[in-house]
């Protein structure tokens, strides 16, 4: 479904990203972590076209991400996003927020638009704010609509970029049980994040990277029974003892 | 266009160029006093004494609600009348420019004394400094580097400002470009000319203020 | 000091229709005029602000050009040089045959000139509405003009309010340049009292009043008007 393959990046002398490949398959869930700085936001933002490959390619369901004839706006539309400060439109109620790509984009009618809305505003439990206003809710409520956001979409695939890290620990679990769901529903997921436990349950493969390189990409089980690297070693123990 | 005559120019360039001084004197001395009244008002509306900070901030307001001409027309009115004779009309138009601009530029020093932290004023008290030595010695000198460039942005305003004494037909550079256009029929080239260089020294003093924006923020 | 105070000149015939009849050029000048500023401004300042380079460049090109020279330069050039630089034919026109001549330029230059101003809020407002949110709207599939339209404009607009207004409040200021080409707005008429009547303390001190209160109700109603379509749930910046 998303295939990385020797990409590479720099930010002038800069490199993020060093020839990183990495293939996610339908239906599975890969927990991108490491230390900050490392390139792993970039890489997913990569994934669809926020930010552009220097060199390599990546491919997301076949179709080249960073290929000249790409229509990345189609292929965006496929691909939900969840950013770490959750990016909801704040001039508009929740439900409009959920409804605004389904009109614009996917040219819904509006009573089709806002059935899945609040189809989905339920589903991660937040169907009595639906007309409220961004600024009026919490952080891991404004998580949760971006995350219906993303669905009404009806993606392929979902990006998280650090979705739980600019919230409140007590609020954290809200939205984890959402992508927890998301994950045994069988949706394809790459997730950048620290939440461990978040993958110990629902991870098939961990990705590990260290200064722009995939310094390690092995299955849940491997992963934490005997980390390879060195770095990898260093970096769980300081976010597992904490 | 075939007929532009650059010889118009090269004529009169000395009337041009005493035009051109007496502009950059008036936006110089205008610059100095409006920053020192400017200074004053700030300082007195941030002190928050009764009375006089509401007079500052009212008379900021006020000369901000009136258009640069109007004030240049009272001063031209009221100076000769207050001195009983009339002067120059150098003086008059001076005085407006001071101010009028004083007034913006109280707004712009008022924002970089704010944007120094409370806890150098905390600071300087708390070695024992009085609050107008805080003032001279912690907070202004902090504020006034970062508002170098947009100080000089300000003065890049007041230097096309000063054009507006066309109204009262003091001859700075756009007047004696217009003298020099109506006698010799020249309309086209001397307004050309005075664009090109009024723009020569804004868009490089503009070019200047962001180099130093810049390596303040950097 | 010797002067013959006499405020009732201001309520006397011709005096008060003069000044009624130039607070209503003045009106009109600086409506029009910020017609033209803000859809030209507003244009300028999306081209300044998206992906397109030569576009970018076109618009930055223009705001050096309109910022850099005194706006009474230009004046001057529309009304004096512009004409010259036309065929004949068009030349008259714009000199003699066009409606109102000295107003219309006046509006087209102060306009124009307040374009480039106005492009640099709406292109600051668009920046402080920030990447995340482009981001967002791209991430959902919009294209660069539906990110635009739906999501940074809305939320630029709401935050510029208090420069634009400031802007709109400087075209109100700056019509009063007009006066030099022959426009007869309310400084012009009030200095044409002065010279009538020799009561210039009462005149100027009339064109004051109007000018701040005129001035002082725009703010009062703009702040109106801000409160009114402020997000539920946001904290007023201002």
């Amino acid at each position: 479904m998303i295939e990385i393959n020797h990409a590479s990046k720099w930010y002038g002398d800069f490199q993020v990203l060093d020839d990183c490949t990495t293939h996610v398959a339908k239906g599975e869930v890969v927990v991108v972590c490491g230390p900050s700085g490392s390139g792993k936001s970039t890489l997913i933002k990569c994934v669809n076209g926020l930010e552009a490959i220097g060199s390599g390619d990546i491919n997301v369901d076949g179709l080249k991400v960073n290929g000249r004839k790409t229509n990345l706006n189609k292929l965006r539309s496929r691909i939900g996003m969840v950013f770490q400060s959750f990016e909801l439109f704040p001039h508009m109620s929740v439900l409009d927020n959920v409804m605004l790509g389904q009109l614009k984009v996917l040219k819904r009618s509006s009573d089709e638009a806002q059935q899945r809305a609040t189809l989905l505003l339920d589903q991660v439990g937040l169907s009595e704010h639906a007309g409220k206003y961004p600024a009026q809710l919490s952080g891991g409520q404004q998580q949760r609509v971006a995350i219906a956001r993303g669905l009404a979409m009806d993606p392929i695939a979902m990006l998280f970029d650090e979705p739980t890290s600019a919230l409140d620990p007590e609020m954290i679990n809200d939205v984890l049980d959402v992508m927890v769901d998301l994950a045994q529903d069988g949706m394809t997921m790459m997730v950048v994040t620290h939440e461990m436990g978040f993958a110990q349950k629902v991870a098939d493969r961990i990705v590990f990277m260290d200064e722009g390189k995939i310094v390690e990409d092995s299955p849940k089980d491997e992963f934490f029974k005997a980390q390879g690297s060195e770095r990898a070693k260093e970096f769980l123990s300081k976010i597992l003892t904490h | 266009m075939g007929d532009f005559d650059y010889s118009v120019i090269l004529d009169n360039l000395p009337l041009l160029i005493d035009g051109l001084k007496v502009t950059f004197l008036l936006t110089f001395l205008a610059v100095v006093g409006g920053i020192v009244l400017g200074t004053f008002l700030a300082l007195i509306r941030i002190a928050k004494v009764p009375v006089f900070s509401w007079v500052a901030a009212a008379y900021v307001n006020f000369f901000r609600s009136l258009p640069l001409i109007l004030v240049i027309f009272w001063l031209y009115f009221l100076v000769p009348l207050f001195l009983g004779r009339p002067v120059g009309s150098f003086y008059s138009v001076l005085i407006a420019f001071i101010l009028f601009e004083a007034a913006y530029y109280s707004e712009i020093i008022r924002a970089g004394i704010s944007s120094v932290r409370d806890g150098q004023i905390a600071a300087g008290r708390a070695i024992g400094l009085s609050y107008p030595q805080t003032m001279r010695y912690i907070v202004l000198p902090q504020a006034f580097r970062s508002m170098v460039p947009v100080l000089l942005t300000q003065a890049i305003v007041l230097f096309q400002d000063t054009s507006l004494v066309y109204v009262v037909g003091l001859k700075d550079f756009l007047v004696s470009a217009e003298l020099v256009a109506n006698r010799d029929q020249r309309l086209v080239e001397m307004f050309l000319f005075v664009a090109v260089v009024y723009f020569i020294f804004c868009f490089a003093g503009s070019l200047y203020a962001r180099h130093l924006q810049r390596k303040l923020s950097a | 000091m010797n002067y013959n105070w006499d405020w009732g000149i201001l309520f006397r015939e011709p005096y008060f229709d003069w000044l009624v009849e130039g607070l209503m050029w003045t009106v009109s000048l600086s409506l029009c005029a910020w017609v033209i500023a803000f859809a030209l401004g507003s244009v300028l300042g999306i081209m300044r602000s998206c992906s397109s380079r030569p576009l970018q460049l076109i618009a930055t090109v223009y705001v050096e050009l309109f910022r850099n020279v005194p706006l009474l330069v230009q004046l001057f050039l529309w009304y004096f040089v512009f004409p010259e630089l036309l065929p004949d034919d068009a030349g008259r026109w714009v000199k003699r045959e066009m409606p109102m001549p000295a107003l219309t330029t006046a509006i087209i230059a102060i306009g124009l000139y307040t374009a480039s101003r106005v492009c640099e809020q709406v292109r600051s407002g668009i920046a402080a509405v920030g990447i995340g949110q482009r981001n967002a709207g791209k991430a959902i599939g919009m294209n660069e003009w539906q990110v635009y339209r739906y999501i940074l404009l809305p939320n630029a607009f709401r935050i510029i309010i208090p420069p634009l207004t400031s802007e709109f409040l400087t075209i109100f200021k700056n019509s009063s340049l007009a006066l030099t080409i022959g426009v007869v707005e309310l400084t012009a008429m009030t200095r044409q009292i002065e010279e009538y009547t020799f009561q210039g303390f009462e005149a100027f001190t009339a064109a004051t009043v109007i000018y701040s209160v005129v001035t002082f109700t725009v703010m009062l109603l703009m702040r109106v008007v801000e409160r009114r379509i402020r997000i539920p749930g946001m904290i007023a910046t201002s």
